[in-house]
């Protein structure tokens, strides 16, 4: 029972930084309809940038800061100079390019920094706590669980409360009567990237830590499971790829802890296949049928 | 120099390119021929090719001769890949983890019989056969699910399939030995070729068979009438549908094929070395893959041979860069492998958004310019 | 009397076959001119054109005297042309007041969107009752309502209409078409109107513009095709 509460707590933990990154995937594909598949290796890239700062100036939270700003400019960037320009003609063009993305940014990392794992600086600790004699949550997870709430706050009251949110919600939705009504949709398209890849480069910044270290190919799972978690959620619901995060975390934690780490992979794919195949619209979609 | 000719050896091989040229071109003259001297003609024209090849590797030291071989194993992968994901407009992730399924397959009957003390020359063909079968069976599966999933859900659900391969082999450690892999007796060359064959030679000729059997296989399946069933479906599945084509027995089939392919190729692949080991088959080989066939062109068979040549000839551009610069170890130690990928990386996105045709598009406009100026030769 | 929008020769089309052709005609400021035609003859895409969702191929729109080339769709809305599209252009996934509010977002003068948006409550008050609902939960009627009050949150000086009567009952059709000439009438604003339904549409309008295959056939005053019979035999059908 014990291990059970444990299990629980960690996997709402984890879950919550596979929340704040299947946000990330679905304010892109609300905004673009695509799926962002160098969503992953963009993170690692700014959870390099944001480490290096931690480690030049000593401080967590400068480190923090300039990791949310590099993925804003690398989400823009990424738009600007390559999204943009992919044709319609083939339908795959997208994935592929961002595929491609994904090398080129994993190969630069590593020529740049080296393919080894690299310890990452926290600034809290990460042993659990024991509350009534139960291992409960490390400081670290309550601060990851934190600052995921905050985030996910923060967006929604983006979304439904500025006009930004609403001008980039319109874009979504009527791209065409939004340019119509005065709205810049181009514009709203960087600003969905930018936001997404800095919402993508905090989880990266709160998971890193918690697994093996800072490595290109550190978030190649995380990214298969905030992808597995959004489409639980339905990729087209920002409540629902919360949700989403949060279940399939505590569901992989479960099975790492009672049948070991190495069945996620398999976990994460049958339960991909589950969701897609019995409830494609995710499991709380409406009764509006989407277009897998 | 030992790099540079990896490259040219591919150009060598063009008696396969005009052919497949020429069938992909839209109204190309012969394209109302029936099958049988269809079938006739690729296998006239791979027999030529095939025995181009053949004397080529006599003359080549045995390092070229591995690339060749390496070469075909991947061609083997390119050719069916390229029919799935350009001709069927199904984009899998996985054939990395479909070519590792080949590979562990024929490492692990070749064990079993060795083990058996079981020897005979038919134990290739035989392993090779059931990588074949085996793959395809997995592919059946995929299949199944993928039939039911579009664009980037099949993209996704093929990725979580790509990364899944190190854990299979670490779940399943007593049969897969983890991350060491399986060894199992190198091929040699058989005694009738004399006792000085160089081995190399003898690998490149197998994998040169392979490829060969696998693309005519291919090109006979381009231009039948499952071939245009396949285009059908990519191009709009409602249509298709209304056509009488059942879309999703199509599609389904489209992967068995391709993971077949794949599955030689991979089985191939692991004959080369005589090893099979899960690091070989990490996310990054499914995604170089897909730079082969991007590069030489979606849905196109002579794009495969560009795609495949490439991935042989770029891996060792890094090699190739210490050589010829005296670089300091650790840089030189960082780009090792690093440089191929980005590489790859880069022409994949170029490629994408400069020219959707890949290589062999780009052939094929510059030969159709060519062709209306020679029509038109006052302009 | 001047003319706020004088199309000189235009054509355009999707790829490369052109829709319009050569079409020229001119809407005199604080009138209601009708665009007439059968299916197919270029009304949609002329409107398209004029507001810059499609690049004219030849040819010059000029409003308020100034060319519109090059000018992005964006920036119409700020000149004061607003276009309400075909099939309403009513965001469905946001609510009535989130419609109405992102009408006035471009606008500097926060105090007058707002109290713009408060006259097209008290314009349509079906409207005021249904703020919080979705647009999707909305009738055809209302759906009109409230793509016509979004565009007048932006004060325009032309309107560009599609088919605001399409899919609606004669009523309500009846009801939007008195309204536009009371806008036009009473706030001086002008009204270019596609239109299937000929009888409404010349019921309210100053001009009628009658297309045919991509061409404009005859640009006349309302009043006279209302009353030739044989004209609206020969162009219009009935």
């Amino acid at each position: 029972m014990d291990r059970f509460l444990f299990l629980t707590l960690d996997g709402v933990s984890t879950g919550a930084v596979y929340a704040a990154f299947a946000l990330a995937l679905v304010l892109i594909w609300r905004a673009a309809r695509l799926v962002n598949f160098a969503q992953g290796a963009m993170a690692v890239a700014t959870a390099y940038v944001g480490y290096a700062v931690v480690s030049a100036t000593g401080s967590y939270w400068l480190g923090l800061g300039a990791a949310v700003l590099a993925g804003l400019a690398l989400g823009a960037l990424v738009e600007r100079v390559l999204m943009r320009f992919v044709g319609h003609a083939n339908p795959l063009g997208d994935v592929i390019v961002a595929l491609g993305l994904v090398l080129l940014i994993q190969a630069v990392l590593g020529m740049v920094f080296g393919n080894e794992y690299r310890p990452t600086a926290v600034p809290f600790d990460t042993d659990a706590l024991t509350v009534g004699g139960i291992a409960a949550m490390s400081p670290y997870d309550l601060w990851v669980l934190g600052a995921v709430v905050v985030v996910v706050a923060l967006l929604a009251l983006l979304f439904t409360r500025t006009s930004l949110g609403l001008r980039m919600r319109a874009s979504a939705f009527a791209p065409e009567v939004s340019r119509l009504l005065g709205v810049q949709v181009s514009r709203m398209l960087t600003v969905g990237w930018a936001l997404a890849a800095a919402v993508g480069a905090l989880a990266g910044m709160l998971v890193v830590p918690t697994g093996l270290g800072l490595h290109p190919h550190a978030m190649d799972l995380v990214f298969v499971i905030a992808f597995t978690a959004a489409v639980v959620g339905g990729l087209d619901s920002p409540a629902g790829a919360v949700v989403g995060g949060l279940l399939v975390g505590l569901i992989l934690s479960y099975v790492t802890g009672y049948l070991g780490p190495d069945t996620t992979p398999l976990a994460v794919l049958v339960l991909l296949l589950a969701v897609l195949l019995v409830r494609p619209g995710g499991l709380f979609s409406g009764p509006r049928a989407r277009h897998v | 120099m030992t790099a540079t000719r990896p490259s040219e050896v591919p150009t060598e091989r063009p008696p396969a390119a005009p052919s497949a040229l020429r069938r992909l071109l839209p109204g190309a003259p012969g394209s109302g021929t029936v099958g049988g001297s269809t079938l006739l003609r690729h296998l006239i024209v791979a027999v030529l090719a095939g025995t181009a090849v053949v004397l080529l590797t006599n003359q080549l030291p045995p390092y070229q001769n591995l690339q060749v071989a390496r070469v075909g194993a991947f061609l083997c992968v390119t050719a069916g890949y390229t029919v799935l994901v350009g001709l069927n407009g199904q984009l899998s992730l996985g054939h990395g983890a479909l070519m590792a399924t080949g590979a562990y397959t024929v490492a692990l009957v070749q064990q079993a019989l060795a083990d058996r003390a079981v020897q005979g020359r038919w134990i290739l063909p035989l392993s090779l056969l059931l990588a074949a079968g085996v793959t395809a069976a997995v592919g059946l599966a995929i299949g199944l699910a993928a039939a039911r999933l579009r664009g980037p859900y099949l993209a996704g659900v093929t990725l979580a399939v790509a990364t899944l391969v190190p854990a299979i082999t670490t779940i399943f450690t007593d049969v897969f030995n983890g991350e060491q892999g399986l060894r199992f007796p190198a091929e040699t060359p058989p005694a009738s070729l004399g006792a000085y064959f160089q081995p190399e030679r003898w690998l490149a000729w197998v994998a040169l068979l392979a490829a060969l059997v696998t693309m005519v296989l291919m090109a006979n399946l381009v231009r039948s009438r499952f071939g245009r069933s396949l285009r059908a479906v990519r191009d709009d599945e409602v249509a298709a549908r209304l056509a009488g084509i059942p879309v999703a027995r199509t599609q389904v089939l489209a992967f068995v094929v391709s993971a077949a392919c794949a599955g030689l190729g991979g089985g191939v692949y692991a004959v080369l070395t005589g090893t099979v080991a899960p690091g070989k088959f990490a996310l990054e080989l499914s995604l170089f893959l897909l730079m082969a066939i991007v590069i030489g062109g979606l849905g196109s068979l002579a794009g495969a041979v560009w795609g495949a040549v490439l991935l042989v000839a770029l891996q060792d551009l890094p090699s190739l860069l210490t050589e010829t610069f005296t670089l300091p170890s650790g840089l030189a130690r960082r780009l090792e492998g690093n440089l191929a990928l980005a590489v790859f990386g880069l022409t994949l996105v170029v490629v994408m958004l400069a020219a959707p045709g890949g290589l062999q598009g780009a052939a094929r406009d510059l030969l159709a310019r060519l062709g209306a100026r020679r029509r038109h030769p006052s302009r | 009397m001047t003319a706020i929008l004088e199309v000189d020769e235009l054509s355009s089309g999707y790829g490369p076959v052109p829709v319009l052709r050569d079409v020229t005609f001119e809407v005199p400021t604080g009138t209601v001119t009708a665009i007439l035609g059968a299916n197919g003859a270029g009304k949609t895409t002329l409107l398209r054109t004029l507001s810059g969702l499609l690049r004219p191929t030849t040819g010059r729109v000029r409003f308020d005297g100034e060319d519109l080339r090059g000018v992005p769709v964006e920036r119409l809305v700020r000149r004061g042309l607003a276009h309400v599209p075909e099939g309403r252009g009513v965001v469905a996934e946001l609510t009535v007041e989130e419609n109405l509010r992102l009408g006035g977002l471009w606008r500097r003068d926060r105090a007058d969107a707002r109290r713009a948006q408060d006259e097209v409550y008290q314009l349509f008050d079906p409207l005021a009752r249904r703020r919080r609902h979705a647009g999707h939960q909305l009738s055809g009627g209302e759906r009109q309502m409230l793509a016509l009050g979004r565009a007048l949150i932006a004060r325009p000086r032309l309107l560009l209409l599609d088919e605001p009567s399409l899919g609606l009952a004669p009523r309500v059709s009846g009801q939007i078409m008195t309204l536009l000439r009371q806008l036009c009438d009473g706030s001086g604003l002008t009204v270019l109107l596609v239109e299937q339904n000929v009888r409404s549409a010349l019921g309210i309008a100053d001009q009628g513009v009658v297309m045919s295959l991509g061409r404009v056939v005859m640009a006349t005053p309302a009043a006279q095709l209302r009353d030739d019979e044989q004209l609206r035999h020969a162009y219009l059908g009935f």
